[in-house]
């Protein structure tokens, strides 16, 4: 099993299944696999916060959601994540494509990967970084933890994790 | 007619679904004109009534009536072909169009000058878009929730407000007095 199946075979073991995603190259092949996967509505947002709003919409009507995103996205939900999914204490997975890590070739990404950690632990978000493929053994319980305490969580994960970009 | 005129009208024809009231003013005027549990307010996070309703209509099967506005929607345009392109037959989307941001104090918005939100939302691939009075909405609204397709209803409304009291029950038990209405 790759990792973008062992992913998304951990979404559905945890019973997730209303994702929201916006795209991202890294994130690719995992995006391709909550689309074909049938037990998943896969509902693409065109900005991460609208996603967000989809995404508590899904909780409040019994289904269990999650987020597919890139770090950039992190400036633009700051406001969401606070007054709505942690003001109304609200569980979401917030897999996130740490762009701006060792091997990327954009410059500008690098500009936001430097804040990406102090913002998230600035918003009192727990946050994971995966970097070696192993790591993803931690994605099933990271999602019981998300479940169990109704918080955002972030999973970063780089393109060392990802074997590049 | 104003949005409180309006609401107080359309509070009956809605009280038994489900109900996402937008930031602010609508929120406000919801809960003092006919507070229930089966409204969510929103207390903040401005633009995100329609996304919020269209996550609730896309997992479950109760109907699900947004009472958003002109201003929130254009804050958040991009949820127009989200909500175009995953069709949910038990959504209803009222855009209260009274051409200002009625809670920060009626500043004109830009559909209030050239920008139609009825001819924006056909653009984005809305199939069923009714444009009327908020005289006509209340029936525009009831005739909707009948006709079990998803429904757009831009209603245009002169901008005003009344004094309401802003609302203080905790974020938490909104939603989870709302999430009980939902199982019921």
């Amino acid at each position: 099993m790759d990792v973008s199946e062992k992913i998304v075979s951990d979404f559905v073991a945890n019973d997730v299944s209303f994702i929201t995603t916006v795209p991202c190259k890294q994130l690719g092949g995992v995006i391709e696999a909550v689309e074909a996967h049938p037990a998943i509505y896969h509902i693409p947002a065109n900005k991460e916060d609208e996603g967000m709003g989809l995404c508590a919409g899904a909780f409040m009507g019994g289904k269990r959601p999650a987020i597919i995103m890139q770090n950039t996205a992190i400036g633009v939900t700051i406001n969401t994540l606070v007054t709505l999914t942690q003001f109304y204490r609200m569980p979401l997975p917030m897999l996130i494509s740490y762009r701006g890590e060792l091997g990327e070739p954009v410059a500008c990404q690098v500009e936001m990967a430097v804040h990406t950690k102090a913002l998230l632990a600035q918003l009192n978000i727990p946050t994971y970084h995966f970097h070696q493929e192993e790591d993803v053994e931690e994605f099933d319980k990271i999602l019981k933890y998300t479940f169990m305490c109704n918080k955002p969580v972030a999973i970063l994960t780089d393109a060392s994790f990802w074997k590049g970009y | 007619m104003i949005r409180s005129e309006l609401l107080r009208e359309l509070a009956p024809v809605i009280a038994d679904h489900l109900v996402v009231c937008n930031i602010g003013l609508p929120s406000q005027e919801m809960h003092m004109i006919d507070d229930r549990e089966n409204n969510f307010y929103m207390l903040g996070t401005m633009g995100l009534a329609s996304s919020i309703g269209l996550g609730l209509a896309l997992a479950q099967d109760k109907k699900v009536v947004v009472i958003d506005g002109d201003g929130s929607v254009l804050t958040n345009l991009g949820t127009l072909p989200t909500i175009a392109n995953n069709v949910a037959d038990n959504y209803v989307l009222l855009i209260v169009d009274n051409g200002s941001y009625g809670s920060t104090g009626d500043q004109p918005t830009y559909a209030g000058m050239k920008t139609s939100l009825t001819e924006v939302a056909r653009a984005c691939g809305c199939e069923n878009v009714v444009e009327c009075s908020g005289a006509d909405t209340p029936a525009a609204v009831e005739a909707a929730l009948a006709g079990d397709k998803m429904t757009i209803i831009v209603s245009k409304v002169e901008s005003g407000n009344v004094k309401v009291p802003v609302i203080t029950r905790d974020p938490v038990s909104i939603r989870d007095r709302f999430m009980d209405a939902v199982k019921a």
